[in-house]
C-alpha cells in the first residue's frame, strides 16, 4: 500500500525537486519527458524529435532547454551523417538522478548530457564523462569566453563544451525607485543605504530576497569577495582542499545578516509560488539575477505589466576593482556511455555552434551565449528587450559580466555541499546564530564528508 | 499479510462463511483430492510468485549485497567488500539515528491520532442510519482518494504564508497566522497532512468490522442497561479489536517509512525540512543525490530491521486482540 504511494512520489519528487533546484536558463516549464523514452540510448532510442535521415548514426541526447526542439531540428537538417535523438529527462535534479542511476547501473545513459558546470567535477570523479581533448576540443578554447572555458577544462582535459552562461547583473523596479525618490545602488555599502531609504520613504516591500536555499546564488555572492572554497584538481582525484569559513564568506554573509535582521531583506524559499510571486508583485524591489533571469521573470505567467523593469550591474563591494561572477550555466558533456563518442562530440560541439541555432536560442528561450561569435554579434549586443522598455541589456550590463568572468572550482560532491549550505544558512536565519559560526559548521561538515569518501583534505 | 487476510475475512461476511464451508468440506476429503487442490493452487499462485521473486526478492539480495560493499567517490569508483561495515557506520550514524528518533515521534504522535479519530468516526456512522451519514462517510473517505502526492502539494499551498487561508482567517481575529513551514511547525503541519489523509481509510476497514456485528448482540447490552457510550466502549470496540490492530500496523509501519509528505514539502520548505528528515529520505538522499547507492541500500536495510522489530514487538503484545495467537 504505501509502497505504491512512495513510488508515486519519487516521481512526483523528481518533478519538484527540478523547479527547487532550477539554476540554468529557465524561462518556461518545458515538457517533461516522461514517456518512456529515456530509457532507451544509444542508436535505437526513442526520440522526442523526428530523425531527418534514419541511416544516419543517432546521438541520443538529454537537455532541458526551454525551446530546444527548433535547435535540435535545425541540426538535423543540416547534417547527413550524424542525427540528434533528444529526450528531455527532466531539469537539473531531476535529470542528474536519472544519470547518476545510469553511472551505477553501468547502462542507459545518453551519448550527450546537458549538465550545469557546477556539477561537472561531480560526474569526472565517476568517470563518467569523456575527455573531448582526444577529439580535439582543445581547439575550441578561442571560440567561449575564459570564464565558461576555465569552468569545462581541467589540466588538458575538457569535459564538455560549454553552451550557457549566468552572468550577474542587478534587475530593478525602476517605478518603484523612482516613486521613493531613491538612486539605484553601484554598491553594496549603497545598496544597504537604498533598502533603507526605500523603507523610510515608506515603501513595505523588502529591497530583496536573500533565499537561504539560493545555493549558487550565495556561492557566487561569495565569490563576488573573492571567495575560493575548494581546490580541487581532477588529475589528482583523492585530494581536496575546502576553505569555506574565510574572511571573505564572513563578510558577505554578515552584510546580508544585517540587512536581515534589519528587516530590509526577506528570506524567503527562492523557487516557490511565493518567491515567483513576490518576485512580479512589488513585493521585491530589486532581484539579484543571472543573464537567465529576464527570461525566467517573463515566464512567469502573472507578470506585473504595469512594472518597469531595468537592468543594471552588480552591486560591488570595491568600484575600482569590480568582480564578476557567475550563477548557472550549462553545458554540453559526452558520457562514457556513449557508443560513438566522435558522432557524439560532433553533436556536443556543433549543436550551439552555428548563428542560426542561437539566434533561435535567445530568441525563443532567452539563452546567455557562451560562444564568442554570437556573443560578439550585432544581432545579440544590440538586441532590445521590450521587458525592459527596449533597454539593450547585454550592452549594458550582461556582456561586460560575462566578459570579466573568470570561472569558479567547484567540489566533486556539490549537490552534498549545497544541502549542507542550506541549512546552515537556514538554521542562521532562524534561530539568529552569526555568520562565522554558520560558515564553520558548513565547513566541519564537508570536511568529515570529504575525510569519509576517502579524500585527503589539504 | 496474514494480518490483513485474516481481517478481511472478518470484515466480509460472505467471505466468512464461504471459508466455513470450505473447512467442514475440508475435514471430510480425502489426501488425495487435498493434494490435487494443492498443487492446482500454486498454478494460480504461480503469475504472482514469479512477480514477487523477480521484482521484491531478487532486488532485496541484490540490495542486501550492495550493502555488504562500498565505494568512496575518491578511491576511483572501486566496489570494496566491507562486511557489516556500513551498518556499523549506519548504527552510529548520527543523522540516520536522528531521523529514526523523528520517525520515533511521528509514530507517537501520529498514530494515537490517526487511529482514533478513525474509530470516533467509524463508531459515530455506525451509530447514525441516515442518509447523512452515507455522505459523511464519502466525504471522511475523499482525502484518501486523494494522491498522497498531490495532497501534500495541495497542502503546500494552504499552508503558504502567502496564498493560505491561514492568514486571512487569523487576520479576522486581529492575529497574526503561524509560519506552517517555519522549522517550529513543520511537524505539526506534517501531521495534520498525513492525518488528513489516512482517517477516511482506517475509518472504512474499522466501520466494515463493525458492521458485521451481530445486532442481537446491542439487543442484549440495552436489556442488560448499557448506554450508547457504555456499548461504544465495552462491546464494540473489543469486538473490532482485531481490525484495530490491523489499522494500528499499517499506520505503524507507514510511518516508520514516511517519505512522500515531507519530500513533496520539501519543495516549499527546504530549510525545515533536511534532505535527511527521515530514513526513507535519507536513503533516497544518498542514493540518487550523492550517489552513495552502496551506504543507501545499507540505510534501508538497517530501516528494515527496525521497522521489522517494531511491527513484530507490536503484534507480539496484542497477540490476544488480534486473534493471532
Amino acid at each position: 500500500m504505501r509502497i505504491s504511494q512512495r513510488r508515486g512520489a519519487q516521481v512526483a519528487v523528481a518533478a519538484l525537486a527540478a523547479g527547487a533546484l532550477l539554476t540554468a536558463c529557465s524561462s518556461d516549464g518545458s515538457g517533461e519527458g516522461g514517456d518512456g523514452s529515456t530509457e532507451a540510448a544509444g542508436g535505437d532510442a526513442t526520440c522526442t524529435n523526428e530523425i531527418v535521415n534514419p541511416d544516419a548514426t543517432q546521438v541520443s541526447v538529454w537537455a532541458w532547454y526551454p525551446a530546444f526542439e527548433s535547435v535540435v531540428d535545425h541540426f538535423n537538417e543540416t547534417h547527413d551523417d550524424v542525427q540528434v535523438c533528444w529526450t528531455n529527462a527532466g531539469q537539473g535534479a531531476d535529470e542528474y538522478n536519472k544519470f547518476s542511476t545510469t553511472i551505477e547501473a553501468g547502462s542507459g545513459a545518453p551519448d550527450v548530457i546537458m549538465l550545469e558546470s557546477e556539477i561537472l567535477p561531480t560526474y569526472t570523479i565517476l568517470n563518467s564523462l569523456a575527455d573531448l581533448s582526444e577529439f580535439g576540443a582543445g581547439e575550441l578554447e578561442s571560440q567561449f569566453t575564459t570564464g565558461a572555458w576555465s569552468d569545462v577544462v581541467s589540466g588538458d582535459s575538457v569535459y564538455a563544451v560549454p553552451v550557457d552562461g549566468g552572468p550577474m547583473g542587478m534587475l530593478y523596479r525602476a517605478d518603484i525607485f523612482e516613486e521613493y525618490g531613491v538612486e539605484p545602488p553601484t554598491t553594496w555599502d549603497e545598496f544597504a543605504q537604498a533598502g533603507q531609504d526605500l523603507r523610510d520613504a515608506g515603501y513595505e516591500g523588502y529591497i530583496t530576497n536573500y533565499p537561504t536555499n539560493g545555493n549558487a546564488l550565495n556561492y557566487a555572492l561569495f565569490a563576488q569577495n573573492g571567495w575560493t572554497p575548494f581546490a580541487y584538481d581532477p588529475a589528482n582525484p583523492q585530494e581536496i582542499g575546502i576553505e569555506v569559513a574565510t574572511p571573505e564568506a564572513e563578510q558577505v554573509l554578515s552584510y546580508w545578516k544585517g540587512l536581515i535582521d534589519e528587516g530590509l531583506v526577506s528570506t524567503d524559499d527562492a523557487f516557490t509560488s511565493d518567491y515567483n510571486t513576490s518576485l512580479v508583485d512589488g513585493t521585491y524591489a530589486v532581484y539579484l539575477a543571472a543573464a537567465w533571469g529576464p527570461g525566467y521573470l517573463q515566464g512567469l505567467s502573472d507578470a506585473d505589466s504595469e512594472a518597469e523593469w531595468k537592468a543594471a550591474p552588480l552591486p560591488q563591494w570595491d568600484t575600482n576593482d569590480p568582480t564578476q561572477v557567475n550563477w548557472g550555466g550549462s553545458t554540453f558533456a559526452v558520457t562514457e556511455q556513449a557508443s560513438d563518442k566522435q558522432a557524439a562530440y560532433t553533436v556536443a560541439s556543433e549543436l550551439f555552434g552555428n548563428m542560426d541555432a542561437w539566434e533561435l536560442g535567445i530568441d525563443e528561450a532567452a539563452l546567455f551565449p557562451q560562444w564568442n561569435e554570437a556573443l560578439e554579434s550585432d544581432f545579440f549586443v544590440n538586441k532590445e528587450y521590450e521587458f525592459f522598455g527596449g533597454q539593450q541589456i547585454n550592452k549594458d550590463v550582461f556582456l561586460e559580466a560575462a566578459n570579466g568572468y573568470e570561472g569558479f572550482s567547484f567540489s566533486p560532491f556539490q549537490v552534498y555541499a549545497y544541502d549542507q549550505q542550506t541549512q546552515a544558512l537556514f538554521d542562521m536565519v532562524e534561530s539568529g546564530g552569526d555568520a562565522a559560526t554558520t560558515l564553520q559548521t558548513i565547513q566541519d561538515a564537508l570536511v568529515s564528508y570529504a575525510q569519509q569518501q576517502g579524500f585527503t583534505v589539504k | 499479510m496474514t494480518t490483513s487476510s485474516a481481517a478481511v475475512d472478518r470484515g466480509a461476511g460472505p467471505v466468512t462463511t464461504g471459508e466455513r464451508g470450505t473447512s467442514s468440506r475440508r475435514t471430510a476429503s480425502t489426501s488425495t483430492i487435498d493434494s490435487k487442490r494443492q498443487w492446482w493452487g500454486w498454478l494460480f499462485v504461480a503469475p504472482f510468485t514469479v512477480v514477487f521473486l523477480l521484482f521484491l526478492i531478487i532486488p532485496l539480495g541484490y540490495a542486501f549485497w550492495m550493502s555488504l560493499h562500498n565505494k568512496g567517490l575518491a578511491t576511483g569508483g572501486e566496489s570494496v567488500f566491507v562486511g557489516l561495515d556500513n551498518y556499523v557506520r549506519a548504527f552510529t550514524d548520527p543523522v540516520f539515528l536522528e531521523g529514526l528518533l523523528r520517525v520515533a515521534k511521528f509514530v507517537v504522535v501520529m498514530v494515537p491520532i490517526q487511529i482514533g479519530l478513525a474509530l470516533l468516526c467509524a463508531l459515530v456512522l455506525d451509530t447514525l442510519a441516515t442518509r447523512l451519514s452515507k455522505a459523511s462517510r464519502l466525504l471522511i473517505f475523499v482525502p484518501y482518494a486523494v494522491p498522497a502526492v498531490i495532497g501534500a502539494l495541495m497542502w503546500g499551498f494552504l499552508y503558504s504564508p502567502r496564498f493560505g487561508p491561514a492568514t486571512d482567517v487569523f487576520g479576522l481575529f486581529g492575529m497574526t497566522a503561524p509560519n506552517f513551514l517555519s522549522s517550529s511547525m513543520i511537524f505539526a503541519s506534517l501531521v495534520n497532512i498525513v492525518t488528513w489523509q489516512w482517517v477516511g481509510y482506517y475509518m472504512i476497514i474499522i466501520y466494515a468490522a463493525l458492521r458485521t456485528i451481530d445486532p442481537s448482540i446491542y439487543e442484549a447490552a440495552r436489556i442488560d442497561g448499557a448506554n450508547g457510550l457504555q456499548t461504544a466502549v465495552r462491546i464494540k470496540v473489543p469486538m473490532v479489536s482485531s481490525s484495530m490492530v490491523m489499522v494500528v500496523v499499517f499506520s505503524l509501519i507507514g510511518t516508520l517509512q514516511f517519505f512522500t509528505e515531507p519530500t513533496v514539502l520539501r519543495s516549499v520548505a527546504q530549510g525545515a525540512i533536511p534532505p535527511d528528515y527521515t530514513p526513507n529520505m535519507y536513503a533516497y538522499s544518498l542514493a540518487f543525490s550523492y550517489s552513495q547507492f552502496n551506504y543507501a541500500s545499507t540505510i534501508a536495510f538497517a530501516l528494515g530491521i527496525f521497522v521489522f522489530i517494531g511491527s513484530y514487538i507490536f503484534l507480539y503484545l496484542t497477540r490476544k486482540q488480534s486473534g493471532l495467537k
